[in-house]
């Protein structure tokens, strides 16, 4: 475990790609509960982990992208990425990406060990308790595979969302199974992927619950693009909008409010 | 039937398995008969866990070793009188096997379930030299009748209903009544076990597989929930077994070890309702048994892999976890992997059979979810053994040149941050004003394996990066005017004063 310098431990956010790209608005959720955490919050300049490059076989782009990531990022107390996905790939895939190169291998190593995602973070190393939300409603969650099966992410978001004042949790049936986006596979198989994702909406929506949240971008925008095509009104957003208080703005894929910003 | 193999139109298969519903219907079984029973099973047994690891344990230490035990066993087995065959090939293997079912003159030949039968063709082989190799398993029994490969290794005929099994069984059994009464599934299992008994007392030789090789003992030990095995192998004059090498373990208390994570880990069951070890032919003074007692021992492709990247492959113990908790495997079932092996396991097992030039789908044809790994009962790492395919076939340029190319697009970018901000800024606002104000997109030019299926959401005006350098210069403006207001309210109060 990394040494904290000082009493506000400095965090690099990694904001992954997709959050960069089309949904900024988690980012600053991201921001927000960290600095309530006590946290201070930087972010680097930055791109991708390298994740499609390594899943795709392509192991020399994914060094490369690792290398820089690994460089940016090592000055910090900690990395933390509101992804599971993302946060997995840093913390378990770069270690493994170096084997055999003891330089590059210590180094992944280390920001691994100091690498986490978001709402895990939260709880098991800031020890936060519970945030200062009130949200009357009922929502439904998502376990993204990697969160939950690489980095054992289940309870952490749970017992946050439990913290939220007026809020339910209505668990889904089958909330630890797939939702078929599996990052380049959604594109390559994107019929098997369909079929994966409409199980996974049907799932949701027998619920009854207005809203589905998860850890993911990935994940959230291969289950909002299905139920939207399926007109279901559910809307969806990433577990930090929640917590940070962000509940009420646009979710994912609905139009901006007129007027505002 | 011998396997064509389809793996190359792995896309094709599974886009007309989506579209079938019966098939559809059928997998819903999967889950039903699977997951919840092997959760249960699973959560009751409170060492379930330490006994995985021990299972993976033993699995390694034997690889490690396998040319010693492959050695032991084949000691034993002879002492026992035995005769242990090696087959380096799918092509050796049948013909060792035709060999001896032609000394014995065989003209039927009743099989347990055997994955390596499949793998080897051996039904079509014995066909075309005129002996009727007999499937005693009812779902290989039934895909027999219908000239069909398994679709499950457990569960070979789990993608068919009741509805097409009567209809089988009708137009098999010609000679039965045709008003007989086929409704119930045991009124099928009835007349199944009726046809079958006749076939296993005329049956010159029978084949099983193993789910065991004991090096301890030269004991074979098959697992069965019908009993079909148990009359296959006792029945006939000859029997042989077929097995792959990987199939080998030390010892008695060993097989026990495996054995409490086997059946729990595939049918839910505690245990198979038969549990059959079987040592060497009849003895004197033995009420039953067969005369000659064979073991055909498969390589096919897998010493190569002891060495390399896809030993671990090696450990698997044939229990279909993987398949029932896949949701490729569940959207798709098995026959659209094109080859014997299906789902996760035969994702990274076919590539090494079959070579990754044929079966490059299969180890791409995955989430990565991890779900296969989460229940592998000998631990097998499945999702990082398929992407150890995913870099062979990239280095060898077996991948698609869409896929190549947009990676290189995108890593052209993503490893240059300053061209990376500025050209995603770029593209996300072209996207955004594409999007208008409708909050998501229908349609999106390049995605259309995406909006085909999904709405694409518009993405916010401009990058984080971009608004959180904004909004942090924004907040450093405001304490700067804030302490700037502070100092000038500190003068002004010096003055008043």
């Amino acid at each position: 475990m990394a040494e904290v310098t000082g009493p506000r431990p400095r965090v690099g956010l990694f904001v992954t790609c997709l959050v960069d790209l089309i949904r900024p608005k988690i980012g600053f959720a991201a921001a927000k509960l960290l600095e309530d955490a006590g946290c201070t919050v930087e972010v680097p300049s930055q791109s991708c982990c390298g994740q499609p490059a390594y899943n795709s076989g392509d192991r020399a782009t994914t060094r490369q992208m690792a290398e820089r990531v690994i460089a940016t990022f090592e000055s910090y107390d900690y990395v933390v990425a509101p992804s599971g996905s993302c946060a997995g790939m840093i913390k378990l895939h770069y270690p493994e990406l170096f084997a055999g190169d003891a330089g590059w291998q210590r180094r992944a190593d280390a920001l691994g060990a100091r690498t986490f995602e978001l709402v895990s973070f939260l709880v098991d190393v800031m020890k936060v308790e519970r945030v200062n939300v009130i949200y009357e409603g009922t929502v439904t969650y998502h376990d993204s595979c990697s969160g939950l099966r690489e980095l054992g992410i289940r309870e952490q978001p749970r017992k946050l969302l439990g913290s939220v004042a007026g809020l339910t949790v209505a668990e889904m049936k089958d909330a630890d199974v797939c939702c078929g986006f599996g990052g380049t596979f959604c594109v390559k198989y994107p019929e098997i992927s369909n079929a994966i994702v409409e199980k996974k909406a049907e799932n949701i929506v027998a619920t009854g619950a207005p809203m589905l949240l998860a850890g993911d971008l990935g994940c959230l925008m291969n289950m909002a693009g299905k139920l939207q095509r399926m007109r279901k009104a559910v809307a969806v957003r990433h577990v930090a909008e929640m917590l940070a208080g962000m509940a009420r703005e646009p979710a994912i894929g609905e139009p901006p409010k007129t007027g505002g910003a | 039937m011998t396997v064509q193999i389809t793996s190359p139109k792995f896309k094709k298969n599974a886009r007309a398995a989506l579209k079938d519903a019966q098939l559809q219907r059928a997998l819903g079984k999967v889950e039903a008969g699977f997951i919840g029973k092997r959760r249960a099973v699973a959560s009751r047994l409170p060492e379930f866990e330490v006994l995985r690891d021990l299972a993976r344990d033993i699995k390694d230490h034997t690889l490690a070793h396998l040319d010693l035990y492959l050695e032991a066993y084949e000691r034993r087995v002879t002492e026992e009188g035995g005769t242990v065959h090696w087959a380096a090939t799918a092509e050796d293997a049948r013909r060792i096997i035709l060999d001896i079912c032609k000394r014995r003159e065989a003209k039927t030949v009743t099989k347990g379930k055997s994955m390596i039968a499949e793998e080897i063709g051996l039904n079509d082989h014995l066909v075309e030299h005129g002996i009727a190799p007999v499937e005693t398993d009812l779902g290989e029994y039934i895909i027999q009748l219908r000239n069909e490969a398994p679709s499950h290794i457990i569960a070979p005929a789990i993608h068919l209903n009741r509805d097409q099994i009567e209809a089988d069984f009708r137009r098999s059994h010609a000679d039965l009544p045709a008003e007989r009464n086929l409704d119930e599934p045991a009124s099928l299992m009835a007349e199944a076990r009726a046809v079958l008994r006749a076939k296993f007392l005329a049956a010159d030789v029978g084949i099983t597989g193993a789910n065991f090789l004991i090096a301890e003992t030269g004991t074979s030990v098959i697992v069965t929930n019908e009993g079909n095995g148990d009359l296959t192998q006792i029945l006939p004059k000859t029997h042989i077994v077929l097995a792959s090498i990987e199939k080998l373990v030390p010892t008695l208390e060993d097989v026990t070890t495996i054995l409490r994570v086997l059946a729990r880990s595939a049918t839910g069951q505690e245990m198979s309702v038969y549990t059959t070890f079987s040592t060497g032919p009849r003895r004197a003074g033995d009420p039953d048994g067969p005369e000659e007692y064979h073991v055909v021992i498969l390589d096919n492709g897998r010493s190569s892999m002891i060495g390399g990247q896809f030993r671990e492959m090696l450990r698997c113990i044939r229990c279909g976890a993987c398949m029932n908790h896949c949701p490729v495997y569940g959207a798709v079932g098995g026959h659209a992997y094109g080859w014997v092996y299906p789902g996760p396991m035969g994702a990274v097992l076919t590539p090494s059979l079959i070579g990754i030039d044929k079966a490059g789908h299969l180890p791409n044809a995955s989430t990565f979810c991890g779900r296969c790994e989460e229940v592998c009962p000998v631990r097998i790492p499945l999702p990082k053994l398929m992407r150890y395919w995913r870099d062979r076939e990239f280095e060898r340029h077996l991948s698609p040149a869409t896929v190549r190319w947009g990676l290189g697009l995108w890593a052209l970018f993503a490893r240059r941050p300053w061209l990376y901000r500025p050209a995603t800024r770029l593209a996300m606002k072209t996207l955004a004003l594409f999007g208008g104000r409708r909050g998501r997109m229908h349609w999106l030019p390049l995605a259309g394996g995406w909006t085909r299926h999904r709405d694409f959401p518009v993405p916010e005006r401009d990058t984080f990066q971009a608004q959180w350098k904004k909004h942090r210069a924004e907040e450093a403006r405001k304490k700067a005017q804030a302490e700037a207001e502070a100092v000038e309210a500190g003068k002004a109060g010096e003055k008043a004063t």
